[in-house]
């Protein structure tokens, strides 16, 4: 493809999916350059500091509003406190007096003051306090901008713009996100970061981690992003504008056709029938899961509500949160799975493990901390009151585990009743599959629990012993190891031998190429990310259940990776064509 | 004066949210209050100095209390610490 070979093409992470053509609108934040000055008027000076002062809380409320809105009382709880830094009594205090003393410019001992302090952050070895100090060095700019008396710099117009920056801050997104962006782009951040998560969830496209991104793109430059592939192309010749104006009437038409799936099932020619639910990790999400016609969510990620502020959740605050989601979504079922807390999802502060992803983690954790587990327990049975919730257990490697977790769940029900409060008592509980060990024991959980959820990415982790962030043996994570369909083929058979219902969640589910075999194995449903739902049903609508059996059959006899990788890129390609490769253009 | 040393007891240790409502507790008395680890103090009564402090489980603190309050004062924020910041 020569139009992406061109110098004008910036390659940077795909962060949220989508591809818009707009002007550039840069973003910079004025480094706020703060020169030394005597002043003679030292009562201006304090006024102009206290309007400043005054001038910022009213920002930030009004930020802290939004974001309550937006993110939740949680998340929000990082601008309270930088509107609390605003009234810090011994910081402001210090601040006044040495302005009356020094007789120097209020900007200079703003910023000489609140450096002291991000001078101790960034000196501390522990990798938050960064985060930290990027957050007090945004309210010092914003008192300092208020003391210039400039205005917000955001004045962004009617017209739709790709926003491109150096990086966001929280309050930034938030912001943001009530404006005209349809497209995002930064020098800095990755997938987890603020703006592709609001990205995803707003679905904005989104390039992020381009590095000098603000260096080759001038405001007004004409854009077109690539959220799919990661690409920005700067003032496009006519031929790549051409390339993708084709790319987008195709997607607007691949949109229309997947629009229709929205209610119909996912059902093959022959009448097999599959439930395509969801992974949810924000509240943004429920939206468009159930825009796109997802039949409930198959995983919602706990550890999610807390991971970006560095505390757990109380059992009310849990049971908030629960409610909410199970009402919104009620009648649809609503899988919540117990805090996978521990391996490559540490606390910021916590006991650092040589090993971490054979360590301390998942239900091994959760059995340890009885008070943490048994509150988000107690508020998950609060929530069931609607008969829509269900709860899985991660990291499951022994029947012992499971006969504990029933313990504590029983325990959970006796305290529930005897306070008088209701719950559904026949709330389903699941176990995540994702050790070997658990693999190989389905029968006898089978017993214990309601279903299984099977967890691939870990699975083919533990299974093939390869680290997968670590990119010397990264290309021995094979998905489509033989080892890894047999296992699965022994999981699903075995689990409907024993009459359980198994899903599978992860992200083998929502690869394209997988879905023919995985429907073939004969599972109950999968688990998938809202964006994929109207895909993985139209493929499902046009395969044959008997068709895919056979595919299964063939592919359970192969001895290598490569024979099952042809074997399924052939079925999809012979049943799909080419033209299903279109938005995936590397 | 009193003088306490304490232990960070809660998981997550001394993160934002326990910073904010250690500096809204000490704002309700007069005595002084300070923070002291790692060789620094710092004013308990000020949130972009308790903010600083990075204190992971297990890490212990001192706590000074001086002023007329300073015995209510120390019971009701050593409260606070020894119920894991209400995170346990």
């Amino acid at each position: 493809m020569t139009e992406l070979k061109k110098a004008n093409v910036y390659r940077g992470i795909p962060a949220a999916p989508g591809i818009r053509i707009a002007e550039a609108f840069l973003f910079k934040k004025d480094i706020e350059r703060v020169v030394e000055e005597d002043i003679l008027d030292v009562d201006k000076a304090l006024e102009n500091f206290n309007e400043a002062l005054v001038k910022s809380k009213d920002e930030l409320s009004k930020v802290f509003s939004l974001a309550v809105d937006k993110l939740g009382e949680k998340r929000a709880a990082l601008f309270e406190a930088q509107i609390m830094i605003l009234d810090d009594p011994i910081l402001i205090k210090t601040i006044v007096d040495r302005i009356i003393d020094e007789k120097k410019n209020s900007e200079f001992i703003v910023n000489s003051e609140f450096l002291k302090y991000q001078n101790l952050m960034s000196m501390s070895e522990e990798p938050y306090m960064k985060e930290r100090s990027h957050d007090i060095e945004d309210i010092k700019n914003r008192i300092i901008r208020n003391i210039r008396k400039k205005k917000w710099k955001s004045r962004i117009t009617e017209e739709e713009i790709i926003l491109v920056s150096n990086s966001l801050t929280p309050a930034d997104t938030v912001l943001f996100s009530r404006l005209k962006v349809t497209g995002y782009v930064t020098n800095f951040g990755g997938l987890t970061s603020h703006a592709a998560i609001v990205a995803r969830s707003l679905n904005v496209p989104a390039v992020v981690g381009l590095h000098e991104a603000t260096e080759n793109i001038n405001n007004g430059d004409r854009l077109i992003i690539d959220g799919f592939n990661g690409i920005v192309v700067v003032n496009p010749d006519d031929e790549q504008l051409e390339f993708y104006q084709r790319k987008l009437k195709k997607l607007s038409q691949a949109d229309i056709e997947l629009a229709k799936l929205k209610d119909l099932p996912a059902i093959t020619l022959d009448g097999k029938k599959i439930d395509i639910l969801a992974n949810l990790d924000m509240s943004e999400e429920l939206e468009l899961i159930i825009q796109n016609g997802g039949e409930g969510v198959g995983l919602m990620r706990t550890e999610q509500i807390f991971q970006e502020y560095d505390s757990f959740p109380s059992e009310e605050e849990q049971t908030t949160v629960y409610s909410n989601y199970a009402q919104k979504l009620y009648p649809l079922p609503l899988t919540i799975r117990a805090f996978d807390i521990g391996g490559d999802k540490v606390l910021p502060v916590d006991v650092r493990e040589p090993n971490p992803m054979l360590g301390w983690r998942g239900i091994r954790f959760l059995l340890d901390n009885r008070s943490l587990f048994k509150s988000q327990v107690r508020a998950v049975l609060k929530a069931s009151i609607h008969k829509n919730i269900k709860f899985m257990i991660p990291m499951v490697a022994s029947f012992k585990e499971v006969k504990l977790t029933r313990v504590l769940f029983d325990e959970c029900k006796n305290e529930l009743t005897n306070e008088g409060v209701n719950f559904d008592n026949h709330m389903e509980l699941g176990i995540m599959i994702e050790v070997p060990s658990a693999a190989l024991m389905i029968k006898d959980l089978a017993d214990e629990v309601d279903f299984f959820s099977i967890g691939t990415n870990d699975l083919i982790q533990y299974m093939l012993a390869v680290d997968r962030g670590n990119d010397i043996v990264s290309n021995q994570y094979q998905e489509f190891h033989p080892a890894i369909i047999r296992t699965l083929y022994f999981i699903i058979s075995e689990a409907k031998k024993y009459e359980t219902k198994v899903t599978l969640c992860g992200e083998m589910a929502a690869d394209y190429i997988a879905l023919p075999l995985l429907v073939g194995l004969g599972l109950d449903s999968i688990s998938v990310s809202g964006s994929v739902i109207p895909h993985a049903k139209q493929i499902i609508r046009a395969l044959n259940y008997k068709e895919i059996s056979e595919l299964v059959a063939v592919c359970l006899k192969y001895k290598t990776e490569k024979e099952i990788h042809d074997a399924l890129d052939k079925f999809y390609f012979d049943k799909f064509g080419e033209s299903s490769k279109e938005f995936y253009s590397n | 004066m009193i003088e306490e040393k304490v232990e960070i007891i809660n998981n997550a240790g001394l993160h934002t949210r326990p910073a904010a409502t250690i500096v809204k507790i000490a704002a309700q008395f007069e005595s002084e209050f300070f923070i002291m680890k790692d060789g620094f103090s710092i004013n308990g009564k000020s949130i972009i100095g308790v903010m600083t402090l990075a204190a992971a489980k297990g890490s212990i603190i001192k706590l000074t209390f001086d002023g007329i309050d300073e015995v209510e004062m120390s019971k009701a924020i050593l409260e606070y610490f020894n119920r894991g910041f209400d995170e346990l």
